[in-house]
């Protein structure tokens, strides 16, 4: 697939020497400052070594080649050979060059990466739940289906929502099931509508839920204030208009403080309000999406119910509505039969007629509602709200002491999350978010969002999240203030950032689009 | 083409207006503001557009943007050679980065762009 030479200038990926800057292969003795890279597994491996010993054979031996035919490989696969702590130990370096929410603060903004608590793992890793076979019967499953319908109802009683489908594996995933939600409703009344309105704000997973769902994405400019204008809302809606979706708090981290008037504009047209619930974190138990007449909305399990995330999943988007709604839901969706005699009264209810469909295998990512199930009732109610006070207090602290050092185009009170800009920083010296972000990790610190929400120029979008004490968000304030000082003093310290990450700045361009991580040996 | 030479719309596309043929690109302060450019969608040669028309997108490791027409008219040429390197934009904007070329329609209003000064002080808002 590749020669050596394509991969030694691949995107930064560190396989062999010469890859990245000051890489070393990680066999080589490096020198104290040097860059140690961890090799493939791959390349680790030496001939016959091996980490087990199997028992001599007290079977009769058969003929392979008779009893499997040409099934039979003929070559022995191509494994690496390793002792155990050789293992053991290349996956440790492996974690340890990671940044992970166990190590410190990562306050990815819009992402709730808020630290998973290890009992939920306990509760996923229960053998009843872990072993549970998806094609078991329900009789079989009783526990595991009762286990989702359960859910379902808590997320109903904590968002105002009426039903729920699990289904979705992702936010994105339960966007999309929403607008898909969204053209059932309306075709079912004659006439799908052709529009779908979006802040420019939005994550743009929006927009882009809107196009796979065969809609026109339409952008309304946000207010001064950074919320949405209700009269350029009022302007763009018309009887085309088949939904408008809205995030609330918004990317900005700011309340839509309008949100009966602008969902009665758009309800008036006939259309449907759809609540992207990314930032649900910030109104846990304080305010319910329901009550504020949304009729659809998706959640992130993984976000606000502290199922891990990052690395790609998996994550879990429950997409919940109202009960106008709840027939297109995607199937199937865990149910109870109250007429069945106990033990045997939940099922998989797959008689949905005008249900979407699927959008998964399966019931979705079973496990995430495991463990966002584990986490609800853990809190309670009273303990959800918390969360949502202790994540808003968090981020108002924090932008409190970050405020005088950086641009903070949108100011005022925020609720979980706030952007601040490094216009500032490259004006006076050529120092961009970009750049701020790569030195964060030379303190050992993950970077927020930069460059989103679009509307804020060199945007840094922070989200520090409840479960940060107050010593952690010192000290990230810490840091960003040292980072302002040295963009004032010596910017070439954080324009040639990172340092002490085992690879420096990468070719972004190449890495998005000239990605090879496959290892071959040559 | 020299710069001053160059007209400029509020949506940060240049153009070059030579003969009735117009050829477009994307600013250097926009490409300073979009990042590596990692690809561009080339516009379809022969198709008509009006003036607001979405001409093409281009990606960059910050963002999709959309390049609209700033005149109206007939696309007649695209940069074949931002398919294979569309850092092109980022080397030279407003030189070997050009996207593509559009006949003006007879009717077409060249009356609204910046000049180099005024895009600059435009840019400082």
């Amino acid at each position: 697939m590749s020669t050596a030479t394509e991969r030694e200038r691949g995107a930064g990926n560190g396989r062999g020497a010469g890859s990245g800057r000051g890489a070393g292969n990680g066999r080589d003795a490096a020198g104290p400052n040097e860059r140690v890279l961890e090799p493939t597994i791959f390349e680790l491996s030496s001939p016959g070594r091996t980490g087990h010993r199997l028992p001599p054979l007290d079977v009769p031996e058969i003929d392979l080649g008779a009893a499997f035919g040409t099934a039979l490989r003929e070559a022995p696969p191509e494994l690496p050979e390793l002792s155990e702590p050789e293992v053991v130990r290349h996956f440790t370096r492996l974690a340890e060059m990671n940044h992970h929410v166990d190590r410190a603060i990562y306050p990815l903004g819009s992402c709730t990466m808020k630290y998973n608590p290890k009992i939920n793992e306990d509760v996923a890793a229960l053998p009843g739940l872990a072993g549970v076979h998806p094609e078991a019967e329900g009789e079989y499953a009783q526990g595991s289906i009762a286990l989702l319908h359960h859910l379902g109802r808590l997320l109903c009683e904590i968002s105002g929502m009426d039903a729920v489908s699990l289904q979705p594996p992702a936010g994105a995933s339960g966007e999309l099931a929403g607008m898909l939600i969204v053209r059932a409703y309306h075709s079912d009344r004659g006439n799908p509508r052709s529009r779908v309105i979006v802040p420019d704000s939005a994550h743009g997973t929006n927009p882009a839920s809107v196009a796979l769902a065969g809609y026109e994405a339409i952008e309304i400019a946000s207010g001064p204030d950074g919320r949405i204008d209700v009269d350029a809302l009022r302007a763009a809606v018309d009887d085309e208009t088949a939904a408008v979706m809205i995030t609330n708090p918004n990317t900005l981290g700011v309340f839509e403080t309008r949100i009966h008037e602008i969902v009665d504009v758009v309800h008036a047209a006939g259309g449907l309000v759809y609540l992207d619930g990314a930032n649900l974190n910030a109104s846990l138990g304080v305010v319910r999406p329901g009550d504020e007449g949304f009729d659809i909305m998706h959640f992130n399990l993984h976000k606000t119910f502290s199922a891990p995330h990052g690395g790609g999943g998996p994550g879990s988007g429950p997409v919940g509505v109202m009960a106008h709604l709840a027939q297109y839901l995607p199937y199937p969706v865990a149910a109870r039969d109250e007429t069945k005699a106990e033990g045997y009264e939940y099922y998989m209810d797959y008689d949905r007629p005008k249900s979407i469909g699927r959008v998964h295998a399966a019931y979705g990512n079973f496990l995430v509602a495991v463990k966002a199930y584990a986490y609800i009732l853990t809190l309670g109610p009273a303990g959800l709200r918390r969360v949502a006070e202790n994540a808003v207090l968090n981020a108002n602290y924090l932008q409190k002491l970050l405020a005088p050092h950086y641009d903070l185009p949108y100011g005022g009170y925020c609720q979980h999350e706030f952007v601040l800009s490094a216009s500032r920083q490259k004006e006076e010296s050529g120092v961009t978010a970009l750049d701020i972000a790569k030195r964060l990790l030379d303190y050992g610190l993950h970077a927020p969002t930069i460059y989103f929400p679009l509307i804020v120029k060199e945007a840094l979008m922070i989200e520090p999240t409840e479960t940060e004490s107050r010593e952690s968000l010192d000290r990230f304030a810490d840091v960003m203030l040292a980072i302002a000082r040295e963009s004032r003093e010596s910017p070439e310290l954080v324009t040639g950032a990172p340092t002490t990450t085992p690879v420096g700045r990468l070719d972004e361009a190449r890495a998005a689009k000239d990605l090879d991580v496959a290892w071959e040996n040559d | 083409m020299g710069n001053g030479d160059l007209r400029y719309t509020d949506t940060h596309e240049w153009l070059n207006i030579e003969d009735g043929e117009v050829t477009i690109g994307l600013t250097e302060y926009a490409q300073g503001e979009l990042g590596d450019i990692v690809f561009i969608e080339l516009p379809e040669v022969g198709r008509a557009v009006e003036t607001g028309d979405v001409l093409t997108t281009v990606e960059s490791v910050k963002s999709v943007s959309e390049i609209y027409a700033p005149v109206a008219g007939e696309i007649t040429g695209a940069n074949e050679a931002l398919d294979a390197d569309p850092g092109l934009i980022n080397t030279d904007a407003e030189g070997e980065g050009w996207i593509l070329k559009m006949m003006l329609a007879p009717d077409a209003d060249l009356s609204a762009f910046m000049t180099a000064e005024d895009y600059k002080a435009h840019t400082k808002g």
